[in-house]
């Protein structure tokens, strides 16, 4: 029996302590916003942020998790500042890793308020959108920081 | 006698909860009634499968293209509600459900999204199904206020009089106007007077697609579903000889090992499980006929197979005679890899095989196809299998498989283990799986004229068909010409006029398939590569080369030479790089890029920079 703090719930669930956070998220505590995208750390589909910090959740286990907190796209709401200038900057094309990519943006605006463009892309370079929306991303970040109408421009 | 028939108000209470309550021009039309209307040949008016108009007034667009990030869950609401006068902010939209009425309006027969035809293709269907509908709310309103329905506009979801005083909302006028029959002869709108087309909408989905609320297959849950994940073949073709699967079924949470066509099944509480039971198995494979496969051979192969003549699939002039004639003779071959779809979300079905029905939710581009791949394993008729699209992590073809592989594994693996099935594909599964946009070898020979403008011009393709083999073959495919490995290059616009284009259809193998924008994929690049070799063969900048190739194509040197304003053509803006320039026309759309690019001294690329001009207007 692992538990696990996750948007502020507490959650004990039967598994193995080896499994990956990941599915320990999908499976059986059915937050299905947490995307599957590789297994292994390369494509960011799976970012939670963990004591604040965003990282890919196939990449830690259900045991190592235990006792800290966890917040996925459900915990985020529907009014965050990152959300809502995801929504007005209409980033989203198929949507599968735009979870990963806000929760990876909003750790991005936590730790440095005013991102530059190269700050934006090196902190969201774990993140691989295969629609290519990176553009809007940019923008929606900047957005978010308070400096609407910059980003994404050569 | 008209084919519309709307459906009473008792048959529409029979599933009236189903759509929780209200009413109205809602309801698809029974399959049975679907299937006798698409044997007329005038495509009839069906504004009752497309559009649904609550008490509340919400105006429910029901899509029958599946939504894989290209917006048409926005854009198909945008056609409907130009013709509707709907409310914007009232627009809600569900996904189809698999009947004839849904299917594509140029594909015969089936239910599907792909080749860039989904706006093209309904424009007319969801025009007039808007119009007819609106017609319908306003020919009600007349006759609530008893008067002539000339007088009677619709605007905005609602239907006002001419008086200014009195108007209804789409919700109050719905059941009334649900008992009109629906007029068949509609004008819909000129350009000129579109309020919604042509301006730019808030996509539908982006609110879900920001709280993780967005339902993609891979996160249906069934009560008491199990997770699977397929061991196939280690080579393409290959089949299996004998499994050991003692130590797999030890594995915890594992709860059963079933043989399917494509491979063994690995079926568990959960993936891990299923993972960790795949890994645990032990089977020997027969490696069949590819075993020896090798791309560097293939290569060879291709190569010799250039040497020779191929299937014409263009011709213009004589080409032999006019390369005779040419001053000077340019010779290349581009060499293009297998290209894997790669969708963020990796391939998963779930199914949920019953003695009495089953019911399917996946992301799939062929709903028809799959539907029936279902019914054909599980010996129920069509009707009885229940196909519910969910959004797509991306498709870009790689969800349209004639074969259905990816939803029949799943149907036979519920049926096997007798529990609704979740077949999930890991990454690894996904990249080794096959179903490649097909490598290509392409060989081209042009003759230049004494003023360095190209007068014979040879394009000779060879690459696997696509389409051979499928249900596409018969459509797609003529006098051994796939026509989704030449599109873009047999009918290259330059003027060239002794002008070939053959097809060779390489040896079939590793499975292929559509790769976003298909043929153009590789032809585009060859077409506008080697265009541009031969601009520095006759020493002249490859931009005025081309304009000069382009006459009697107003459209494609339009972005041409807006591209080339843009970007400043001449001078780049990045010091040190240089500008390469190309255009092309896919699917109706009209493409020019400026690139400026720099070549470090270790022969490294870097892309600073690429403007885009397109032309992708209605027609
Ligand atoms: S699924 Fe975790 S990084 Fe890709
Ligand atoms: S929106 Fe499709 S992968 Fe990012």
């Amino acid at each position: 029996m692992i538990s696990l703090n996750i948007n502020n719930k507490n959650y004990q669930v039967e598994v193995e302590a080896d499994v990956p956070l990941l599915w320990v998220i999908r499976e059986h505590v059915q937050l299905t916003g947490t995307k599957f995208g590789c297994g292994i750390g390369e494509c960011g589909a799976c970012t939670v942020q963990i004591d604040g910090e965003a990282m890919p959740s196939c990449q830690i286990t259900a045991k190592e998790a235990e006792g800290r907190k966890i917040t996925t796209i459900e915990g985020l709401g529907e009014g965050h500042p990152v959300q809502l200038a995801w929504i007005e900057e209409d980033v989203p094309q198929c949507g599968y890793c735009q979870s990963g990519q806000i929760l990876q943006a909003v750790s991005l605006l936590a730790a440095n308020p005013r991102p530059t463009d190269a700050d934006i892309d090196a902190a969201m370079n774990g993140n691989t959108c295969r629609c290519g929306t990176y553009p809007r991303i940019r923008r929606a970040i900047h957005r978010a920081a308070g400096k609407p109408g910059q980003g994404g421009k050569p | 006698m008209s084919w519309i028939i709307n459906l009473s108000r008792r048959e529409f209470c029979k599933s009236g909860a189903l759509l929780g309550g209200g009413l109205v021009l809602g309801i698809h039309l029974p399959a049975g009634l679907a299937a006798a209307q698409e044997a007329k040949t005038a495509a009839p008016i069906i504004p009752n499968a497309f559009i649904r108009i609550a008490p509340d007034d919400t105006v429910t667009i029901i899509i029958n293209k599946s939504e894989m990030g290209q917006g048409v869950y926005t854009s198909l609401p945008m056609l409907v509600a130009e013709e509707l006068e709907a409310d914007w902010q009232k627009i809600r939209i569900e996904p189809a459900p698999v009947d004839p009425v849904y299917n594509h309006t140029q594909w015969g027969g089936i239910m599907g999204t792909g080749g860039s035809t989904s706006v093209r293709s309904s424009w007319e269907q969801l025009s007039k199904a808007g119009a007819a509908a609106r017609i319908m709310l306003e020919q009600a309103a007349a006759a609530v206020w008893n008067v002539d329905a000339q007088s009677c506009r619709a605007e905005n979801g609602f239907v006002v009089h001419s008086d200014g005083k009195r108007r209804l909302s789409f919700g109050a006028l719905a059941e009334k106007a649900a008992q009109l029959a629906v007029p068949q002869d509609v004008a819909v709108k000129q350009a000129k007077d579109f309020k919604v087309l042509g301006t730019v909408k808030k996509r539908l989905d982006t609110p879900e697609k920001t709280n993780g609320k967005a339902l993609f297959a891979l996160d249906v849950m069934v009560p008491g579903m199990l997770t699977a994940v397929v061991a196939r073949p280690p080579v393409f073709g290959g089949t299996v000889v004998s499994v050991d699967d003692t130590a797999a079924r030890k594995v915890a949470g594992v709860k059963d090992v079933v043989r399917i066509d494509r491979g063994v099944a690995v079926v568990a509480d959960h993936f891990p499980a299923a993972e960790r039971g795949r890994q645990a198995l032990n089977i020997v494979w027969d490696e069949g006929a590819l075993a020896g496969l090798d791309s560097s051979i293939q290569l060879q192969q291709y190569r010799e197979t250039a040497a020779t003549p191929g299937a014409v699939a263009a011709q213009r002039g004589d080409f032999t005679a006019g390369l005779a004639r040419a001053a000077q003779k340019i010779e290349a071959e581009y060499h293009l890899p297998y290209l894997a779809h790669a969708p963020m979300e990796p391939l998963n079905c779930v199914a949920d095989v019953r003695p009495d029905g089953c019911e399917i939710w996946v992301g799939t581009q062929l709903q028809t196809t799959d539907r029936n791949a279902a019914a054909a394993i599980t010996g129920l008729p069509p009707e009885k299998v229940i196909l519910h699209t969910t959004y797509l992590g991306g498709g870009f073809g790689r969800r349209a498989v004639g074969d259905s592989h990816f939803v029949s594994e799943a149907v036979q693996i519920s049926k096997a283990v007798q529990a609704p099935v979740k077949v999930i594909w890991t990454r690894e599964d996904d990249i080794r799986g096959g179903y490649y946009r097909p490598a290509a070898l392409h060989a081209l020979v042009a003759g230049l004229g004494a003023d360095g403008m190209p007068v014979a011009m040879r394009h000779r393709i060879v690459s696997q068909s696509i389409v051979k083999g499928t249900p596409f073959e018969g459509g797609l495919m003529k006098n051994g010409i796939d026509d989704t490995a030449v599109e873009g290059a047999s009918d290259s616009p330059y003027a060239v006029a002794d002008f070939l284009a053959e097809y060779h259809m390489a040896p079939a193998g590793v499975p292929v398939l559509w790769w976003r924008s298909v043929g153009h994929s590789h032809t585009a690049f060859v077409k506008e590569s080697f265009i541009d070799e031969l601009a520095h063969a006759a020493r002249q900048d490859p931009y005025e080369y081309r304009r000069k190739l382009l006459a009697g194509h107003p459209r494609l040197l339009a972005v041409l030479d807006r591209a080339a304003r843009k970007a400043s053509w001449g001078k780049a803006s990045v010091p040190g790089a240089f500008q390469g320039i190309a255009v092309h026309e896919s699917f109706g759309s009209f493409i020019a890029q400026v690139a400026e690019v720099s070549v470090d001294k270790k022969g490294g690329v870097k892309v600073h920079r690429v403007v885009c001009t397109i032309w992708a207007n209605h027609l």
